[in-house]
């Protein structure tokens, strides 16, 4: 995709800010936008891989690659950038793996209005530092996405969701194998099982679950993330994303914890580096 | 090697961990790479704080240090340069802690990769990554060259399995990157330090993600007439919408080398066999075999020998994971590539690097992840024969060459270390490779840890003095 169009917008001089959708926070208030290209470039589904634009909707993605068999590990609606700068995964992380796996390669346009590559085209690859993970989840502060490489995954042949009444999410997560999705709001929990469908009616029946329409509705106060085994030990109303400690709380967050000071004092170098001017995204901290 | 440093190492760690006789210099002057440096001391911390010790001293001293765990790296990422101080974390190999239900575990960064499958085995838990070196690399090796090996075509790298990392800074703080939790807010520096080959400091503990071992594994051995069949057979299945757990190929060379090292009854006759395991719940693995059977044959496989037993399928990943202990019995050295390409360029790449091989007069036994599209070229050669190096090292060139024409990479789980480094320009611009130097000096504010590997710099060019015997230029 030739981005040095894209590039040019973003320049090198002065404050910019990036934005896709809007779905996810949109851009900095008061301050120049840009909006990254939009559209599929390739779709390889014997590799399991696909390059498209940082601005193409995840919803395009999906439906694109239903043709293929094929869907991708992001959470539904937005940008595919917008997905990868805010970088929190759907509900089906458990078995989907994380949003920061699922970047290959990203050009990106640097502080200094260039063009940057960063990692490689196929699944597996060790050459050099690997800035794709840094890039995921850093909300365009040390660089704008212009286009992505990004890995795909088969459509499982079967794909339910099941419910059971329990107040310890426990037992039955660690009785099934694999399960995609694992919720839990205190007194109900409800499993995605993907799979061939013998399979999944074999593991839903070895924990007595009923087959439902879907996962609950979220509470939306406040997205969490705790350490899985500090799952149990919620209170208020929630859905807990079991054995990955994302909790989804009717209650907004009280606030963080502070940072580890040599931690910080990292993030700070990174994006000193990376931005020296704090030209990109300004405002938005993540050290 | 600086009395003072030594010195306050010893009174740091303890004099019987810090060592500078001759026998530990020479041991510790390479990994399992070709590249030979030179180490000035070396030390043995057992706990965080005396790797801090270490680092910090180095720091008074200006003095380079390249982490270490089994040395078993084949990139040449902790061959030390210039009298360095090594840091050997094999003291440091303990299991901390396990949850067997939240399938996380904390260990200290010596502890063997196989070692914490084994650890873990009673929970029906295991380590997914699991490079060939599996029984002798260490956690902390796997973490610094993110490392592969055949199931990770199924779960994924390294990376995809460290939570959390507690490292010593080069500057010699202590910082906690990542953690338990699936998403601490932040960047994520875990990602960042995984696979920075010891440039961006040293791990002391690691928070690892355990895998549920699988109710029902099948492991099938098909032979092929034609590599290219082979390698069309592998894009077949996964174009089919499987991801089977490996897909691993050995040619004939190969196999023979293998037969004769295990007596597997393997299919010496074959241009090319295929390992392929698929595991997961049985109906699924059932419906899976007897499709990759079928795409397989339609792809002229000529037997297809599915393990009857637990035995058995043990038997044929043997045959596998001792490919490289059995080609010593071809030739006395090898010289191994690393790099990717696309799958369905496998066929066209795998001709090429033939090619390459028979013009530079050499012998190449490929045995690769083929499901990665991974390669592993060994060009085997005996080092005594006058001018063979010249031609291995060229011939080596030119299958890096065309596997990026291709659309693939350098490296796909060993790493650049001193090996590849000055071939990082084949895959990145200046401004690519000026941007991961923006991320190296970020970690690391001294230059010290582990210098001169990875990015290539301007004195790479015209000074060669940091370049080992056995170093590609």
């Amino acid at each position: 995709m030739d981005l040095t169009v894209f590039a040019e917008e973003v320049g090198a001089t002065g404050p910019v800010t990036i934005t896709g959708l809007g779905t996810r926070g949109g851009p900095v208030a008061g301050v120049r936008v840009v909006r990254p290209p939009a559209g599929i470039e390739w779709i390889q589904p014997d590799e399991m891989t696909m390059r498209c634009g940082a601005g193409t909707p995840v919803d395009e993605l999906d439906a694109a690659l239903l043709e293929h068999g094929q869907c991708v590990a992001l959470p539904p609606g937005g940008t595919v950038g917008g997905a990868l700068s805010v970088g929190h995964s759907g509900i089906r992380r458990l078995g989907y793996g994380p949003v920061r796996d699922v970047l290959l390669q990203a050009c990106y346009v640097s502080d200094t209005g260039q063009l940057v590559t960063a990692g490689g085209p196929t699944v597996k690859n060790v050459s050099g530092f690997d800035l794709c993970r840094l890039l995921v989840g850093a909300r365009g502060t040390l660089g704008f996405l212009g286009d992505v490489i990004i890995r795909t995954r088969p459509r499982p042949q079967r794909s339910q969701w099941f419910t059971i009444d329990v107040t310890d999410p426990f037992p039955v997560f660690t009785e099934l194998y694999r399960p995609v999705s694992v919720l839990w709001n205190g007194t109900q929990l409800w499993a995605l099982l993907e799979g061939h469908p013998d399979d999944v009616a074999a593991q839903a029946a070895s924990c007595s679950l009923d087959e439902c329409d879907g996962p609950p509705e979220l509470p939306t106060g406040s997205r969490r993330v705790v350490p899985p085994a500090m799952v149990a030990s919620q209170t208020g109303r929630f859905v807990a994303e079991v054995g990955v400690g994302v909790i989804h709380h009717a209650e907004p967050l009280s606030a963080a914890d502070p940072c580890e000071s040599s931690v910080t004092k990292l993030a700070q170098r990174i994006k000193a580096e990376f931005d020296p001017e704090g030209r990109l995204n300004p405002g938005v901290n993540l050290a | 090697m600086n009395e003072v440093l030594v010195a306050e190492l010893g009174a740091a760690l303890s004099p019987d961990r810090v060592r500078i006789g001759g026998t530990e210099l020479a041991l510790y002057q390479r990994d399992a790479s070709n590249l030979t440096g030179s180490a000035g001391v070396v030390c043995f911390p057992t706990s965080t704080e005396d790797v801090q010790a270490c680092i910090r001293i180095a720091g008074r001293h200006g003095q380079p240090f390249v982490a270490r765990g089994a040395g078993t790296g084949l990139a040449g990422g902790a061959t030390p340069l210039d009298d360095a101080m090594m840091i050997v974390t094999t003291k440091m190999n303990r299991v901390l802690s396990v949850d067997p239900v939240n399938r996380l575990a904390w260990v200290e960064p010596g502890v063997l990769n196989l070692d914490l499958s084994k650890a873990v085995a009673k929970y029906g838990l295991h380590f997914a990554p699991d490079p060939s070196s599996q029984q002798s690399c260490s956690i902390g090796g796997n973490v610094a060259n993110n490392s592969g090996g055949p199931h990770c075509l199924s779960d994924g790298v390294t990376t995809a399995h460290v939570l959390g990392l507690e490292v010593v800074l080069p500057d010699g703080e202590i910082a906690h990157l990542g953690g338990e939790e699936a998403e601490p807010s932040g960047y994520d520096l875990r990602g960042a330090f995984v696979g920075s080959e010891g440039m961006c400091g040293i791990a002391t503990k690691v928070c690892v993600r355990l895998t549920q071992n699988p109710p029902a594994v099948r492991t099938m051995l098909m032979d092929f007439g034609s590599v290219d069949d082979g390698a069309r057979t592998v894009s077949a299945i996964i174009a089919a919408g499987m991801v089977p757990a490996a897909l691993e190929m050995m040619d004939q060379l190969c196999t023979r080398a293998v037969e004769e090292f295990i007596h597997a009854g393997l299919p010496v006759d074959a241009a090319a066999i295929l390992l392929v395991e698929v595991a997961g719940l049985p109906h699924g693995v059932e419906a899976d075999v007897q499709r990759i059977v079928d795409i397989g044959t339609a792809h002229g496989a000529g037997s297809v020998r599915i393990a009857k037993d637990e035995a058995e399928r043990l038997l044929l990943w043997k045959g596998r994971k001792n490919a490289f202990g059995a080609i010593a019995r071809i030739k006395p050295n090898y010289y191994l590539h690393d790099t990717v390409v696309p799958r369905r360029h496998l066929p066209d790449v795998l001709r090429q690097v033939y090619e390459i091989v028979e013009r530079h007069d050499l012998l190449v036994m490929n045995v690769f992840h083929a499901g990665d599209g991974n390669l592993h070229p060994l060009l085997v050669f005996d080092k005594r024969e006058p001018g063979i190096m010249d031609r291995v090292h060229a011939a080596g060139e030119e299958i890096v060459r065309v596997s990026v024409a291709a659309g693939g990479v350098l490296s796909g789980e060993h790493g650049i270390g001193l090996e590849k480094r000055d071939f990082m320009p084949l895959m990145f611009s200046p401004i690519d490779l000026e941007a991961q130097a923006r991320l190296r000096r970020s970690f690391d504010t001294t230059g010290l840890a582990n210098p001169n590997k990875v990015l290539p710099t301007a004195a790479s060019c015209g000074d060669m003095q940091h370049v080992p015997e056995g170093a590609w230029i």
